[in-house]
């Protein structure tokens, strides 16, 4: 049995790598857009979901620490003489001037220097529950950005960043993808995977069993603040230009959709998660075309694409809260079992 | 009610394992616990009794860590545990239930215990993170989960240690929140309202079941509990609480003979005037 799904779990991964292979070969850039950004949405919808789902955290700030990651890596990896020449309204800091490692490395530290700020934040801001929770976040998410507006000699101010490198393709968002989901998967089913979801399910009682849930939770959002740092990078070596504005509220809101949609506490979800909402948003584009019926024409809406999601998230928590996969999570027994619950 | 060979040993107040020195907790203007002190003896079985809202739940959150005493101290071990967060309580050797159950429901009955088994676990959470570097710790979370299911079949609940806890019968749930308890491997082990919601003969087995627990456990046993035939069955001794001042003490011969007890239960003029009048104004 364990042999049998491990010999399924490699067959799947090599059908991945197959498809990616075919996929970089026959695909158009906009098509190869959105299968990375599947990637790392569901990269990204795993970070928050392991501070909301696993660990009961509800938290807006993930945008504010995708802009930390994202501008680390950026910082890093552009050349000098592109930075000399991006910096009209002040000259850059010196001391940042020939900084440049590699991808690899500006991606890791991207996801400490992002981890490093959720854990400053974290200290005052877990204390509070709940709702709290999600408005000191959002509160402490725009702050960064406002500070990466204001620190002109460092991030260039409203600007933003140019001609970032493409460095993601297909290969590094999902091996970034695997080693994230490989991680998690272990996480969750090692026995601190139990203790978080005690944390999240009963303080109290965790608590009694002797847990520090204090530090249980600042280290599941330093964590997850780490998978954003790392999400936020990708992103902006695949968009190859960055700025604060792509880092509002509504990214964060994008994540959470992508969450809830596939189930609060389900890695299988946010990935589900991630396809659905990531390829719904590009499908939905067609509204926003003029539309004919036959004799009546339908204007283009901007914007409208929008409003259907938000129809459709509605749809979601009236008729299935849970998601799509509520906690439950895939494995190859319940998908020889299908009718039985997998766990 | 015959009293059991158990209760005839002596009980050494010398040897206390739990000491509760003038504990007094005040929320504003209200005093939940006045001067409270209590002994209790390495390896009994004792009970804490009173009215409702004499502040015994109140005693337990105090001595767990949830509440730090406006006045007195506690010691456990003969070391001070007042000022510790309950989950250097637990750490220090105490385990407790809760009066409504609290357990961990959307986990299985074997994920509750083994939850309860992580405050003694060595190995840090990122090396069953990472894949084959730390046998140490892969194999402590194997003997964890061996110890659980172990454990579980010690009390009886092996054969559900994978349904979800919420799934479990009452009677089952209470069981299992001593199971998780007993995991984190206590010294002293306090059970706030063991027999409540039970029917007779449940609550006959459940003296049983404590009395066993002590043995087999090593523990030192102290209970809060309404259903006094479990209290008499069971308790060595017993201390009544009253709006939160220690009223009686003494062996449960003592405490049923007590005038003040019988006061503080049923009123003054005891229950037959106060029915009485009752059926008058009716």
């Amino acid at each position: 049995m364990k042999i049998r799904n491990s010999i399924l779990t490699f067959l799947a991964v090599a059908a991945l790598g197959y498809f990616l292979w075919w996929a970089s070969l026959n695909l158009d850039r906009y098509m190869l857009r959105i299968i990375n950004l599947i990637a790392i949405n569901a990269i990204l919808g795993l970070s928050l979901n392991l501070i909301y789902g696993m660990a009961g955290m509800f938290s807006l700030g993930h945008a504010g620490f995708m802009a930390v990651g994202a501008y680390v890596s950026a910082l890093l990896i552009i050349t000098s003489d592109q930075k000399v020449k991006m910096w009209i309204l002040e000259p850059i800091a010196p001391w940042l001037m020939n900084l440049h490692t590699s991808f690899v490395v500006s991606l890791i530290l991207a996801g400490l220097a992002a981890a490093f700020v959720g854990w400053l934040i974290s200290l005052p801001v877990l204390r509070l529950g709940g709702d709290y929770l999600g408005i000191a976040t959002l509160g402490f998410s725009e702050i960064i950005r406002i500070l990466i507006v204001n620190l002109t000699p460092i991030t260039n101010g409203s600007l933003g960043l140019k001609g970032i490198p493409a460095h993601t393709d297909l290969w590094m968002s999902y091996g970034c993808l695997l080693v994230a989901l490989f991680f998690m998967i272990r996480l969750m089913k090692s026995n601190f995977g139990n203790v978080l979801r005690a944390v999240r399910d009963d303080e109290i009682a965790a608590r009694t069993m002797g847990i520090d849930t204090f530090r249980v939770r600042v280290l599941a959002f330093t964590l997850g603040c780490f998978g954003g740092g790392v999400g936020g990078a990708l992103m902006g070596n695949l968009i190859t230009t960055i700025d604060p504005k792509m880092f509002m509220i509504t990214q964060t809101y994008s994540l959470l959709m992508i969450v809830v949609v596939g189930g609060l506490g389900s890695i299988t979800g946010s990935i589900l998660g991630s396809v659905l909402v990531t390829t719904m948003l590009e499908w939905l584009r067609f509204v926003e075309n003029p539309i004919n019926f036959g004799s009546i024409q339908i204007p283009g809406i901007p914007g409208m694409r929008m409003v259907i999601f938000s129809v459709l998230l509605i749809a979601i928590i009236i008729f299935r809260r849970e998601g799509i996969m509520g906690t439950r999570e895939f494995s190859w027994n319940w998908f020889f079992r299908k009718g039985g619950v997998g766990r | 009610m015959s009293a059991s060979a158990e209760q005839n040993r002596s009980l050494n107040f010398d040897d206390a394992l739990l000491e509760i020195k003038n504990v007094t907790l005040r929320f504003g203007g209200l005093t939940a616990v006045s001067e409270l002190s209590m002994k209790v003896p390495r390896g009994s079985i004792v009970g804490l009794i009173g009215p409702n809202g004499a502040g015994k739940t109140t005693v337990f959150n105090v001595v767990t860590g949830f509440y730090k005493p406006t006045d007195g101290i506690v010691e456990f071990d003969g070391k001070k545990l007042t000022g510790l967060k309950p989950h250097k309580v637990c750490e220090a050797g105490l385990a407790r239930t809760f009066q409504n159950i609290r357990l961990f429901y959307n986990e299985t009955v074997l994920e509750n215990v083994m939850i309860g088994a992580y405050v003694r676990q060595k190995g840090a959470w990122w090396q069953n993170i990472i894949p084959f570097t730390f046998p140490g710790a892969a194999k402590e979370e194997k003997d964890i989960e061996s110890a659980s299911l172990n454990l579980l079949a010690r009390l009886g609940l092996d054969s559900q240690a994978d349904a979800v806890s919420s799934s479990l019968p009452y009677g089952a749930q209470r069981r299992l929140e001593i199971a998780r308890a007993l995991a984190t491997r206590p010294k002293f082990l306090l059970l706030d309202e063991p027999a409540a919601g039970m029917n007779p003969q449940e609550s006959q087995e459940l003296l049983e079941f404590i009395r066993r627990l002590r043995d087999e456990f090593d523990l030192t046993i102290l209970l809060i509990e309404h259903d006094m035939k479990v209290v008499m069955g069971v308790c060595e001794y017993i201390w009544v609480l009253d709006r939160g001042a220690l009223i009686a003490e003494g062996s449960p011969e003592v405490i049923k003979a007590s005038p003040k007890v019988i006061e503080a239960y049923l009123g003054k003029e005891g229950l037959v005037a106060g029915a009485s009048e009752e059926a008058a104004n009716a």
